[in-house]
């Protein structure tokens, strides 16, 4: 019986399984990237609002305490978006006519809501609590960031799951005492897991990973 | 068959999310089209009453006390209550009245109407109720504070401004002997 194939077919064939396997690890491999870079989980993209708000400004240069607007972050799970009254208490003299505001000086006349974009939007499965966290001590920066080096608000971190467990396996990484909670430019001390260790124990902290912690 | 294989793995890596995250159910100051108004946090209809915070016609609520502004802070005043109320003067009255009440924050510097220097003769010698009630409902170019400071750390900011006063007029031998030495230690 003749030959069918040359001698080279073996080789062929066996490229082809080899090279199917690459292919498929190469598209789990650009799915996990896709899944994992900024188009995704917008990290680090500066969000479009209807007012473009700076964090850099209002908290940064004028040094206005995250409360004066955020006023219900550490008693309530939900770090509130100021009301527009809020806004007015200092704009109804400030760039009182600059077109930049006018979206806030309408809503202030008409009782409208302003449509801001959401920076930090958590999947609907997570229960997420700013209150204790504060009360805690993890900082207002370690999850956003230098907000008061953003002229627009981005989010300054994944948000993935394994993020949040990062600190939830071993906080003492990650707090600070109660009067930094604020304090935009706090760096941790060299000593941070000495300091987190007593932290811990002082504020009762304990390792939370049990999956009901967050999901409901 | 290669190609659908790939194609449902990609799909289920990146695009299956979203039934999940987004559920139909809201979250806070969520977006609505339900209501006519599109949101989804109810503005409050007026004359509600918080169960956990009465509306009584009392002294702590008012800053009134026989038909006049109550010339006592009708909470215990001790450390505690003044160190909230450095916190809370300095996170809502700081940016235009100063840490110091001097009145030169940061927003009167950048062209607000120049405030109320808090350590003048009239406002050492207000009472606390008028203090209080000038918080609430705020006085000429001041708009009030009062959605966003609870009736308790009105009182800790009445407070805590009497020491700011006081401290801005002070001289050392007001200080007792002991905390002297760490004030000149400090210098």
């Amino acid at each position: 019986m003749p030959q069918f194939f040359p001698r080279t077919s073996t080789t062929i064939a066996r490229l082809t399984l080899l090279g199917g396997a690459l292919a498929l690890a190469a598209v789990a491999c650009a799915g996990y990237l896709i899944v994992e870079s900024p188009y995704e989980t917008r990290q680090d993209v500066p969000r479009e609002q209807p007012v473009p708000f700076s964090h850099e400004h209002h908290a940064g240069g004028l040094g206005i305490d995250c409360r004066y607007c955020h006023t219900t972050v550490e008693t309530s799970s939900f770090a509130n978006i100021p009301a527009t009254k809020v806004c007015m208490n200092c704009h109804q003299q400030m760039w009182a006519v600059a077109p930049d505001i006018e979206p806030i000086r309408e809503s202030y006349r008409n009782g409208r809501s302003v449509l801001w974009t959401r920076v930090h939007d958590l999947p609907d499965f997570v229960y997420f609590d700013h209150s204790v966290h504060i009360h805690k001590g993890v900082g207002c920066s370690t999850c956003h960031g230098r907000v008061d080096r953003m002229p627009l608000t981005w989010q300054a971190e994944s948000l993935r799951m394994k993020w949040c467990l990062d600190c939830h396996r071993d906080p003492a990484k990650y707090v600070r005492p109660r009067d930094q909670v604020f304090n935009m430019a706090y760096t941790p001390p060299r000593n941070q897991e000495e300091v987190g260790q007593r932290l811990m124990s002082e504020y009762h902290i304990v390792r939370r990973t049990s999956c009901s912690t967050c999901h409901r | 068959m290669k190609i659908s294989a790939t194609l449902g793995l990609a799909i289920a890596l990146v695009a299956c999310r979203q039934d999940m995250h987004d559920q139909p159910k809201y979250k806070p100051l969520a977006e609505s089209n339900f209501f006519a108004d599109g949101r989804a946090s109810r503005p409050i209809p007026e004359n509600t009453v918080a169960r956990d915070e009465p509306i009584v016609n009392d002294t702590y609520h008012t800053g009134n006390a026989n038909g006049d502004f109550t010339a006592r802070i009708p909470v215990t005043v001790d450390m505690a209550l003044l160190r909230r109320g450095e916190e809370r003067f300095d996170i809502f009255c700081s940016p235009c009245h100063g840490r110091l009440g001097d009145g030169n924050g940061m927003v009167a510097q950048r062209g607000f109407r120049i405030p109320q220097n808090l350590n003048s003769d009239r406002i050492r010698q207000a009472p606390p109720g008028y203090i209080f009630q000038v918080i609430s409902n705020g006085y000429g170019g001041m708009p009030d504070h009062a959605d966003q400071i609870p009736v308790r750390d009105r009182w800790a900011i009445v407070a805590y401004l009497r020491a700011l006063e006081l401290s801005r007029s002070a001289r050392i031998s007001d200080v007792p002997l002991e905390a002297q030495s760490q004030l000149e230690a400090q210098r």
